[in-house]
Formats: structure tokens, sequence, C-alpha cells
């Protein structure tokens, strides 16, 4: 199981794009880090989610 | 008994100094001293966080945002009605002036780009990012993240609207990047930005800036 935002979500060898289309996260608007280390967008396609990974999808609405 | 700070005209530095000297202690002032926050967007967010941090003693300010002053910018971002047309830096700059006469402003007015902020936010400590449509954010807080994993950024999501005050609230999503903000009043949804709401998620971002400076590790709590 991967840990995403605090829940525990059966994401263990997906992708992460793939995990993100199964979501509604607009990807145009978030930011990803996996263990406290930020993924950058041009690998996200290729990062593959593990066992025991914590994640966190920051997402951002609009106003400042 | 004399103040230190004269009734009429403008302190002196060392007049200025030794006041807030006095105030939050010598240590923590030479901290903010020497200290360089980075502004990116100086709407109802940056342009409060910058007047913040300046009267804290923050001793320079880089202040960035490409846009001029609007007169619907006047319900909620530190402007005054004569600036309406002029950019937002150079407003920004002289209003920081009258206010904190000593501050150290930089600014730069143009688009903060994944491509020139290496270079742009390469002197700052601390980078709080101030825009306003999402995907400028994201775009900013992947840029910072991925460039300058060393330094600290404080971002804002979600404060649009007339909810609760008290969910506004400063998360610690990592040991150096916060997020301020309610997460979820998009400005998009209803009425937009309301200048109390807005002030205080600035509030929130200057003060996890001055935490940050003061050396606090958990800025949650």
């Amino acid at each position: 199981m991967v840990k995403i935002n605090g829940t525990l979500v059966d994401a263990a060898g997906k992708t992460l794009t793939e995990y993100l289309v199964s979501t509604s996260y607009d990807p145009k608007r978030i930011a990803v880090e996996r263990n406290g280390e930020i993924i950058p967008k041009a690998q996200y396609d290729s990062t593959v989610l593990r066992e025991e990974d914590t994640v966190e999808v920051v997402s951002f609405v609009g106003g400042g | 008994m004399n103040s230190p700070v004269k009734t009429q005209g403008i302190p002196t530095k060392e007049e200025w100094r030794r006041t807030l000297a006095e105030r939050q202690g010598e240590e923590l002032l030479k901290k903010l001293e020497k200290a360089v926050v980075a502004v990116c967007g100086l709407g109802g967010l940056g342009s409060n966080i910058a007047i913040a941090l300046a009267r804290a003693g923050v001793g320079r300010l880089i202040l960035l945002d490409f846009d001029k002053v609007d007169i619907s910018n006047l319900h909620r971002q530190q402007y005054k009605a004569f600036q309406v047309g002029c950019y937002k830096t150079e407003a920004l700059a002289e209003n920081l002036k009258e206010i904190s006469p000593y501050t150290e402003v930089k600014y730069y007015t143009g688009k903060v780009t994944e491509k020139n902020c290496r270079e742009l936010l390469r002197e700052a400590d601390i980078i709080c990012e101030a825009f306003d449509a999402a995907e400028e954010k994201a775009m900013l807080v992947n840029a910072v993240l991925e460039l300058f994993p060393e330094k600290y950024l404080v971002a804002a999501s979600g404060m649009a609207g007339l909810g609760p005050a008290n969910t506004i609230r400063t998360r610690q999503v990592t040991e150096k990047f916060c997020l301020c903000g309610d997460g979820v009043s998009d400005v998009a949804d209803g009425m937009g930005l309301v200048a109390s709401r807005v002030m205080l998620c600035a509030a929130h971002q200057a003060h996890a800036v001055l935490r940050i400076l003061a050396g606090e590790k958990k800025l949650e709590e």
C-alpha cells in the first residue's frame, strides 16, 4: 500500500501518471512529493510508486 | 521620558534599529536583518506579506510581479488610489520606502517563469509564492522545489470568499515547504477575494517566514 495524503491506497506498482489519471487532480495545478522529495513533472510517467511510499499531492486553487 | 523615535520627520536608521532591537531582541533582529526574502506576486497576498516583513525588520526583499495596479485591486491590495496604472513593483517599493525606509528593496518587473526563476530567486533565503492563478502557483512551487531544495518555500492556496477566518492555516508539507490557506476556497467559485481573508493568509505566510528566520523547525505547532 502507498500512503497518499494520509490515506492508504492500493497503488504500488503504478506509475505516478497512472495513479493521477485515476483521480480528479489537474496535473497542471499540483506538486507531488514522495518521501519528502519533489517529483519533477518530467518524471511523472517514469516514477513507479512503491510499497510503503509516503506521497503528498499538493493541489492549488486560484486566488492571491 | 524621551522616546527614541522622533515625533516628526523620519527616524534615523540608528533610532529605527534600536527600537526594533528593544522589541524583539538583538539576536532575532540580526537574523532578520541578514535575511533575503523573495515575494513572487504582489497582489493581496504579496503586498501584505512584503509590508509585514519590512515592518518586522527583514533586511532585504526581492519583489517580483509583471502587472500594473488596477482599480479592481484597491479593495484588498496595499496600493493607493493614485497608484492605479503604475507597475506594482514600483508602487510597492515606493510604499515600503514610506513605511520602512531602511529595508533594502530590489524588484523585478516581469513574469516569473520556469526559465528565469533560477536567476531571479538565486539570492533569496526564503521564497514566498503569492501568485493568483493555480497553474502559476504550481509552476513556481515545482520549480523552486526542484531547483532550490536548500531554500525554504512558503506558498498559499485557498483564501477566497467570506469563509471562516479560522480555516486559514499553515501546513508544513515537508521540512522546507509550508502551505498556507484553507486549501479549497477557489477564487473561481464565488465572490472573489476579500481583503480580510487574503490578509489572514498573507499574515500566515509572513509569520511562517519570521518563524523560519527565528530558527523554528516545527512550523505548524
